[in-house]
């Protein structure tokens, strides 16, 4: 049997590829996708303690995640649709009206 | 929770016996709903009742909160399988959200107008908005407090890009949304090596197993092991996390751009009830549920394990610079709503002391700054919304100039609120400061003394940008001769918000005795005094973020 310790590695791991596409990305899509794998990332760590305690508040956190990230990506997908059509440029670094 | 909830006999029956405790939230949100179905329903010309519908709204929940605090009588009383708990800090803070939503609103109507996109969902959302933040308040389980912080934040999001049309909006819209979720993810990854850890989400039975946790003789699997890195990380995580939601400074620079960007009256909504509600959570977090991670986590002398400082020492430092980056990067500015994030940013830091003086009147001051701090804020947008006009957006400086010719009522109003943000006695500001500094200067620590003389310092600061307002309306000459029109509804807001900051600083017994019933809930915590160096080191320890440098 893998033990627990895999889990949380590969979650730890998957957390700092998200955050670390997060900050190197340019293209709004990427970096919301890094940001859904830092969610995933969460999601797998909660899983795996969940069963390694035998307590189901874990799994219950990662359903309320799931759904919390998929209103968050309704949102998200609407606002970069917006973004786009104002500038047609997915770029981050493009949108710089908003300095001083 | 769970298996409580196999047997109890019938769920209705623990409903029944519950559910007056969120009765305020309950009415919101049928409200909320209300106001969505109606706004389908009205001619475009009459979208302006949804706001009034939602002013209702929210005079209903705050009727009913004050029902629910009458009838708490002295005691928390916790609902939901201890996932929901009603006391002073939390009926306080509520208060405080449905006040500040109510005037936003009435900020807002005029507004909506003048930009050509009067819509029922833009109300809507602040009802969803409030509902979510009246839960951070309230929740005491991590669960609850996510669900609810989401609520809040993805509701903001979409209002932040309300002008579909408007690059601005939608730029300022993507920034908040990216650095929000991402600092979701952040808090997430934390709240899970906290549930790793203790094996539970309620913040009672967490505050419980952490200092065994943290004890140098935890045995998990027979042999002593050190999980105090463990624990400063997942602390560390999860106020980074909460210092995204409340713009500290090296989280903070989402704020310029999403303030700018977004229409004015959500400007005032999110730099008010939004940093609120993010300071309730933090306050939830950390003083009821990591409350002995606040000192030092003692290491042991037999196996050499070195002491680590606690969060006190993270929100010192970052306070610290908070307080001076704020202040210093709003000197220069000259658009007003960018220099009011940036004075919104150093508010956050002194809102910070509080937490971090951690005794009666540090409590006190931190509830009291937020609530004064919603009136005085609301206050200052509320004057910028009245200067948008046919052509005029009336965000920079200049168009402040030779206001007091133009709008004699309106210039007194935003000077008492001016006032009131640098802190100058008549006004409430000063009440707020006073007990910030106060709750430092008692604990009589090194430190947080030199912390406070610090903030003091930045306050003076501060005034420099407040009188910039101020010479720009009294003195400069016109430059634009448009007539500034003001709403009815927008000046009963000013009038309220500046009636009540002149009355707080008169009269603030009520106030104060108010807040500090919210402010009996958390463990006070004591310094000592013979090693209190040790209680705020000189350097920061290794994994905290280092004080960003200066963006731009």
């Amino acid at each position: 049997m893998i033990s627990l310790s895999w889990y949380l590695g590969l979650s730890a791991l998957l957390f700092t590829i998200g955050a670390i596409g997060v900050i190197i990305k340019r293209n709004v899509i990427t970096i919301f996708l890094c940001i859904e794998l830092m969610l995933n990332a969460v999601n797998l760590s909660f899983v795996s303690l969940s069963s390694y305690f035998k307590e189901i508040s874990g799994q219950l956190f990662v359903f309320i995640v799931m759904t919390v990230a998929a209103a968050e990506a309704a949102v998200g997908l609407a606002i970069i649709i917006s973004i786009f059509r104002n500038r047609a440029s997915l770029n981050v670094d493009e949108a710089d009206n908003l300095k001083m | 929770m769970f298996a409580f909830l196999q047997t109890s006999p019938d769920l209705s029956v623990i409903l029944q016996q519950t559910k007056e405790l969120i009765m305020p939230e309950v009415l919101l949100l049928l409200f909320a709903c209300a106001a969505l179905v109606i706004d389908v329903l009205l001619p475009r010309q009459q979208k302006f009742l949804v706001a009034w519908l939602s002013i209702v709204g929210l005079l209903v929940s705050l009727v009913s909160l004050i029902f629910v605090y009458k009838g708490m009588g002295s005691s928390a009383k916790a609902g939901f399988f201890g996932m929901i708990v009603i006391d002073p800090y939390a009926v306080v803070f509520k208060m405080m959200f449905l006040i500040g939503a109510l005037l936003a609103i009435l900020l807002s109507i005029k507004y909506l107008d003048e930009e050509g996109e009067q819509r029922g969902e833009y109300y809507a959302l602040i009802l969803f908005a409030v509902v979510g933040m009246m839960f951070m308040a309230s929740g005491v389980d991590l669960l609850t407090l996510f669900i609810a912080l989401e609520l809040m934040a993805i509701s903001v999001y979409i209002l932040v890009g309300y002008l579909r049309r408007d690059q601005r909006s939608n730029e300022a819209a993507m920034k908040y949304f990216l650095l929000g979720a991402f600092s979701s993810g952040v808090l997430l990854y934390g709240i899970s090596m906290v549930y790793g850890m203790t094996g539970s989400t309620n913040l009672a039975d967490i505050a419980k197993a952490l200092p065994v946790v943290i004890g140098a003789n935890y045995q998990p699997l027979g042999q002593a092991v050190d999980m105090r890195y463990l624990v400063l990380m997942s602390m560390i995580l999860m106020a980074a996390g909460m210092f995204f939601k409340v713009a500290a400074v090296p989280f903070h620079m989402w704020a310029p751009d999403a303030y700018e960007g977004a229409p004015t009256s959500i400007t005032a909504f999110m730099s008010v009830a939004v940093k609120a509600a993010s300071f309730a959570m933090f306050g939830r977090i950390f003083l009821y549920g990591l409350p002995d991670l606040r000192g030092t986590l003692e290491g042991n002398a037999t196996s050499h394990l070195p002491a680590l400082p606690g969060w006190a020492v993270l929100l010192g430092v970052v306070s610290a610079i908070t307080i001076v980056w704020g202040n210093l990067a709003a000197l220069t500015q000259t658009n007003t709503k960018r220099l009011l994030a940036y004075s919104s940013i150093s508010h956050a830091g002194y809102t910070l002391l509080g937490i971090i003086a951690g005794n009666q009147t540090g409590y006190t001051g931190f509830v009291i700054y937020l609530f004064i701090y919603t009136l005085m804020n609301l206050g200052v947008f509320g004057c910028i919304i009245a200067l948008r006009r046919r052509g005029i957006i009336g965000d920079r400086m200049e168009d402040l100039n030779g206001l007091m010719k133009k709008a004699p009522w309106l210039t007194v109003m935003m000077t008492i609120f001016l006032l009131s943000l640098g802190g100058i006695p008549p006004t409430a500001g000063f009440i707020g400061k006073f007990y910030l500094f106060a709750g430092l200067i008692e604990t009589g620590n090194p430190w947080l003394v030199r912390l406070a003389i610090l903030a003091v310092l930045m306050s003076a600061v501060s005034l420099y940008y407040y009188l910039r307002f101020i010479r720009a309306m009294y003195i400069e000459a016109e430059t634009e001769m448009q007539p500034v029109m003001q709403s009815w509804p927008l000046r009963i807001a000013l009038a309220t918000a500046a009636l009540f900051v002149l009355l707080i600083g008169i009269f603030p017994q009520q106030l104060i005795a108010l807040t500090q019933k919210a402010a009996t809930g958390p463990k006070t915590y004591v310094y000592q005094n013979d090693g209190a160096e040790h209680a705020a080191p000189k350097s920061p320890p290794q994994s905290m973020p280092s004080p960003a440098p200066p963006p731009r």
